[in-house]
């Protein structure tokens, strides 16, 4: 199995990835499935024993999408290039908007360098590249601890620390 | 001036360990070269021709003399001695070495000085006007806004990773001083109905296609500053091009889209952020606001009586001073007040150069007659803005001592060019021998008066960071056969008149292009109706072609022209 970071933690992974153009539904584990398979396929996969998560495209429109999707335990979202911050909107909205409280998973070119801004914007589990160090990333999710605005995570906009800090 | 507080120190404390730790894995070979590329970007450094050049924010152009000292410091500890001021109000080093970029960053960290998102595509530092606070014809100060917005696009997480930069720009006066319609997004702080809000613009940008902003919205409400600036990034961080780098700015966007698209999608973007939850968390509340404007609070003008000195009593003895009075000082809201131009274009500098004496000398002369501060310009000048007239005759003495006096503000000779062949790893020819070129046939001021106020700009590539596309004469270096190559356009502009320059025909080489702008000088005063009608109304009164006939005038004649072979022989 793959170790990965989940919540903190350097974990085994126990979700598998379909690989493109597989079909039919799993008897059991936890299965990714590519967006267009879970439309194509979503009764006999949602009628299996297996968990299934949904792969999205960092094209796709996560406002429109997000009610085919929203009773999922896992949505995945990709990186192709680590500087390709398009699934970094779409982990926002689904957190802050959508109100998704699922596993957020992100994939693909994930170096750690990365880590703390997909930490930021509410990732909570990150499968790194497999040339990176797996306890540098985890320990890169707390790089930086303070923040001037808010984002998908804890922290709350520098003038409203200031607001409150001046009210008393 | 903002100062900073517990927050900022710390953030900047932590991001100057973060470089730090990055720059030292690189250096142990645990970073690729592309990898670690992506990182120095965001911390200011770009790979030049000879050395990383550092870009150092200026956060909207305001440096206090605290902040010139250290920069004349760390140009003699870890430069040559001297550093640049580029259109973007920022400062550049050209030769620091990777390994001690780290420390030098942490020397600019104490005095608010930082290199954050410099470089790369993300947010890039705020411009704003020149004048904020002195002009008088300013509605609202803009500073303000500008630290706002500053901390919200700091290390925002959501667009730390954009398609390509993205630049504010900001004026809450009625003339642009900022050319705000050249960025990304222009921010026009206005008040309507006693009201203050927003005029936001978005698609400009220089470069490849050059582009001014269309307006999205006429009026946005003062509380909404972030939640529509977080709209625009999101938007562009959806839609913008990711397959093809030059065309991945927002100009492109909507230029495929159309305006009325882009506006459609933005605003839709607009309503949902205002609807949510981080709507509200976004907002700004009138404490905020007033919180952040006594940062910027009027410095303490003495009384008009005590302030004010007839300085023409001096320009009667002095023709050197009165010259440079009538062409760098500009008039102050405040009676008794003047603002002053400090002139980065003397002869054989390159424009926007400053040497570490220079700043040690700006830190002494602001602390001794402008409270500290001064600002850079978009043009490549700096600006003393609050100077009481009793001593602009002590002041001159101090800059033209320090060679900084030079009495050409909006002159021929103020043109606005970028490094150019001699520093940048992008640029196809060079532009500081051309300036020095451009130079020497108008060193008589004399004949820059005469010519009057006109702006020339020059870029070293289609990038365009010396604004080429909106100089009254624009000049574009390309590379044809490995030989340096000069594009000539007329009648751009920048300011509230703003408008892309047309190009005239084809390029001129090296040898001929300064003698080429010099019989445009000529047509223009030949064409001109009379001495009140500038370089630029003349030009969209006659249009190009009687320009065109003159700039090509040489070739026709099969060699120099008359003047320029005069010129050259003298």
């Amino acid at each position: 199995m793959t170790r990965i970071i989940a919540r903190h933690a350097i974990v085994e992974d126990d979700w598998t990835l379909a690989p493109e153009g597989a079909a039919g539904a799993p008897a059991s584990g936890k299965l990714i499935v590519p967006l267009a398979r879970w439309r194509a396929e979503r009764e006999p996969l949602l009628a299996s024993a297996a968990a299934i998560g949904v792969l999205l495209p960092n094209t796709e429109d996560v406002d429109a999408l997000y009610p085919q999707i929203a009773d999922r335990p896992l949505i995945a979202l990709q990186f192709p290039t680590f500087t390709d911050g398009r699934a970094l909107t779409q982990a926002v909205l689904l957190r802050n908007r959508l109100g998704f409280a699922g596993e957020l998973r992100a994939l693909g070119d994930i170096v750690r360098d990365l880590v703390f801004w997909l930490g930021r914007c509410g990732f909570d589990a990150i499968v790194p590249r497999p040339d990176q160090d797996l306890e540098a990333c985890r320990g890169a999710l707390g790089e930086l601890d303070v923040a001037y605005q808010p984002a998908a995570d804890a922290h709350a906009g520098a003038w409203v620390r200031r607001r409150m800090r001046a009210r008393g | 001036m903002y100062r900073y507080d517990e927050i900022d120190r710390e953030l900047l404390r932590q991001r100057t360990e973060q470089f730090r730790d990055q720059t030292r894995r690189f250096l142990a070979g645990e970073l690729s070269e592309e990898d670690f590329r992506q990182l120095r970007l965001r911390n200011g450094l770009y790979q030049q021709r000879h050395a990383p050049m550092l870009r150092i924010s200026v956060p909207y152009g305001l440096l206090d003399s605290a902040q010139l000292r250290r920069m004349a410091h760390v140009v003699r500890k870890y430069d040559k001695g001297y550093g640049h001021f580029t259109t973007r109000q920022n400062i550049q080093l050209n030769w620091p070495q990777l390994a001690r970029v780290p420390d030098l960053l942490a020397e600019l960290a104490e005095v608010q000085l930082h290199s954050i998102q410099a470089c790369g595509n993300d947010t890039r530092n705020i411009t704003c006007d020149y004048l904020a606070g002195a002009a008088g014809d300013e509605s609202v100060d803009p500073r303000p806004y500008c630290e706002l917005l500053r901390q919200f696009i700091a290390l925002h997480p959501e667009f730390y990773w954009l398609p390509r930069k993205f630049k504010f720009g900001f004026t809450g006066a009625t003339v642009d001083r900022a050319a705000t319609r050249t960025n990304d997004a222009a921010v026009h702080v206005l008040r309507r109905d006693g009201a203050i809000g927003y005029r936001f613009f978005v698609g400009g940008g220089l470069g490849r296609l050059p582009m001014l902003g269309q307006e999205m919205n006429g009026f946005v409400p003062e509380s909404d500053l972030l939640l529509y600036s977080c709209a625009i990034l999101r938007t562009f961080n959806r839609f913008g091009r990711r397959d093809n780098l030059h065309k991945a700015r927002i100009k492109i966007v909507l230029r495929e889209w159309g305006a009325e698209r882009f506006r459609a999608a933005l605003e839709e973007e607009y309503a949902k952020i205002a609807a949510s939850a981080e709507g509200a968390r976004l907002k700004l509340l009138p404490e905020d606001i007033e919180r952040m404007r006594a940062h910027f609070g009027a410095p303490p003008y003495r009384p008009a009586a005590e302030a004010a000195l007839d300085p023409d009593t001096h320009a009667a003895r002095d023709p050197r001073f009165a010259a440079w009075l009538k062409r760098n000082v500009r008039p102050h809201k405040i009676p008794g007040y003047r603002v002053v131009f400090v002139s980065l274009k003397a002869p054989g500098q390159a424009p926007g150069d400053c040497t570490a004496e220079q700043f040690e000398a700006l830190a002494e002369l602001c602390d001794a007659y402008s409270f500290g501060e001064l600002r850079s310009t978009y043009d490549q000048n700096l600006v003393l803005a609050d100077v009481a007239e009793r001593d602009l005759h002590a002041l001159w003495g101090g800059l033209d001592a320090a060679k900084l006096a030079t009495p050409n503000i909006g002159l021929t000779t103020d043109i606005i060019a970028c490094p150019g062949l001699d520093f940048c790893g992008l640029a196809n020819a060079g532009t500081i021998g051309v300036t020095h070129d451009i130079y020497r046939r108008f060193d008589s001021l004399e004949a820059q008066y005469e010519v009057g106020p006109i702006r020339i700009t020059m870029s070293g590539c289609m990038n365009g960071c010396g604004h080429h596309s909106v100089g009254h004469i624009g000049i574009l270096g390309v590379d044809k056969h490995g030989e340096e190559w000069y594009q000539v356009t007329l009648g751009g502009s920048a300011g509230n008149d703003a408008a892309i320059g047309e190009r005239v025909g084809r390029a001129l080489s090296r040898n001929e292009i300064a003698g080429g702008v010099e019989r445009l000088i000529r047509a223009y005063l030949e064409l001109r109706s009379d001495e009140e009608e500038t370089f630029i109304e003349c030009y969209r009164r006659v249009g190009m072609t009687p320009f065109k006939a003159r700039l090509y005038e040489a070739e026709a004649e099969g060699g120099l022209g008359e003047e320029a072979a005069r010129l050259v022989a003298a």
